[in-house]
């Protein structure tokens, strides 16, 4: 059966469409058929993110209405097998992404994928409830951020509530806490929340840290997930998290500042 | 500005992430408070189960009790009335 995965968070630009697409290209990389959905109708990102723009000829939304069928509409990755990108609407018809509509699609998409990736807008209204409705797990994208944090504890509220798995009394949607654009220096310096102390407030298991990277705008220039980006840091943290997700126990990087001496300096030859 | 008010000042930015965490922690707290605690419909389920109840069996308010538990995805209304002993019985066939 295929699980479903909502990419939330509450709050705008805290890198959930770079995790969703890093996310689905790490889970198709190790093999796994994986499909990602763009959520946010009316400012279609993903399709950017994933460098697949200009071959967009159907979205979700004539999906739903019927004016195109699955296979139509689902842009197969050129560089990741077994990875593939259903685009959100321009629509600006906020009604446009009905629950039947949704479940339809999600259905469809269980037959022929082992995880299907939804892509959350932010806020909580009607494209945030339905991309988080059909879950099975969530990955909570944080950033070290009083209103990040505070948004994501309403979007954890609302995971446990309004998710058809709280409405049916089925076990819960299984939370994972990402925190992105982490910059260890600053939360050493004590300017800025550690993983330590956004852990404690929220209170879900950690899947991953992404480090505030410079590659992930220069990824996203060239329309490759960063995950992709050999020898980049944010990168590899993806990875990590990829593999902690399929049940990998590696250790958490990229959360310490490097304090290299001089004399560190001059062995390690960097 | 001294050297005493700089060195202060640079020492509370310093401290900026735990006022951020202080202050989290608390709304958090109060927003899960109202999210999750009783719902406001409960004092009158109580009101109106007691009448209910009192038409068979006199009991008062001190021996209904209504309580509602979170267990994982489950919600439980547990409802608790301790009828008086000869009550009990002359409800028996
Ligand atoms: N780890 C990171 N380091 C640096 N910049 C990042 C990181 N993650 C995301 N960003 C930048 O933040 C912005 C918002 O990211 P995006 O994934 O679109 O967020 P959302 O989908 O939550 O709105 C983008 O400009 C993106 O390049
Ligand atoms: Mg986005």
């Amino acid at each position: 059966m295929a699980t479903v995965i909502v990419v939330t968070s509450g709050k705008g630009g805290v890198g959930k469409t770079t995790t969703s697409a890093s996310f689905a290209t790490g889970l198709a990389q190790r093999g796994f058929r994986t499909a990602v959905i763009d959520f946010d109708v009316g400012l279609r990102n993903l399709d950017l993110i994933m460098g697949c723009e200009r071959r967009v000829v159907y979205d979700f939304v004539n999906v739903i209405n019927g004016e195109a069928n699955l296979n139509q509409a689902l842009i197969r990755d050129k560089r990741v097998e077994n990875l593939y990108i259903l685009p959100a609407s321009q629509t600006r018809d906020k009604e446009a992404l009905t629950k039947e509509g949704v479940e339809k699609v999600l259905n469809e998409l269980k037959q022929s994928f082992e995880y299907v990736v939804c892509d959350s807008p932010a806020g909580i209204e009607r494209g945030a409830l339905m991309a988080l409705y059909f879950a099975d797990e969530a990955l909570v994208v944080t950033n070290p951020e009083v209103s990040s944090v505070r948004d994501s504890d309403r979007i954890l509220g609302i995971l446990a509530s309004r998710s058809r798995r709280a409405e049916q009394g089925d076990p819960p949607v299984k939370e994972h806490l990402v925190l992105s654009r982490y910059a260890p220096e600053r939360a050493d310096r004590g300017d800025m929340l550690s993983v330590e102390d956004v852990l404690e407030i929220l209170g879900i298991p950690l899947l991953g840290v992404i480090p505030e990277s410079q590659t992930v705008l220069q990824s996203s220039n060239a329309g490759v997930p960063v995950i992709m980006e050999d020898g980049s840091e944010a990168g590899a943290a993806y990875g990590d998290l990829v593999d902690r997700f399929l049940g990998k126990t590696l250790p958490h990087r990229f959360i310490t500042t490097q304090k290299k001496g001089f004399l560190k300096r001059l062995f390690s030859g960097s | 500005m001294g050297l005493f008010e700089s060195l202060f000042r640079t020492s509370s930015s310093n401290k900026s992430a735990a006022l951020a965490k202080e202050r989290l922690q608390i709304i958090v707290a109060h927003e899960r408070g109202s999210r999750r605690g009783s719902p406001d419909y409960l004092p009158a389920l109580k009101k109106e189960l007691l009448e209910v109840v009192r038409k068979y069996v006199p009991v008062d308010q001190s021996q209904i009790k209504v309580h509602l538990d979170r267990e994982g995805g489950y919600e439980i209304l547990e409802l608790n009335i301790t009828l008086p002993d000869e009550e009990q019985r002359y409800g028996r066939d």
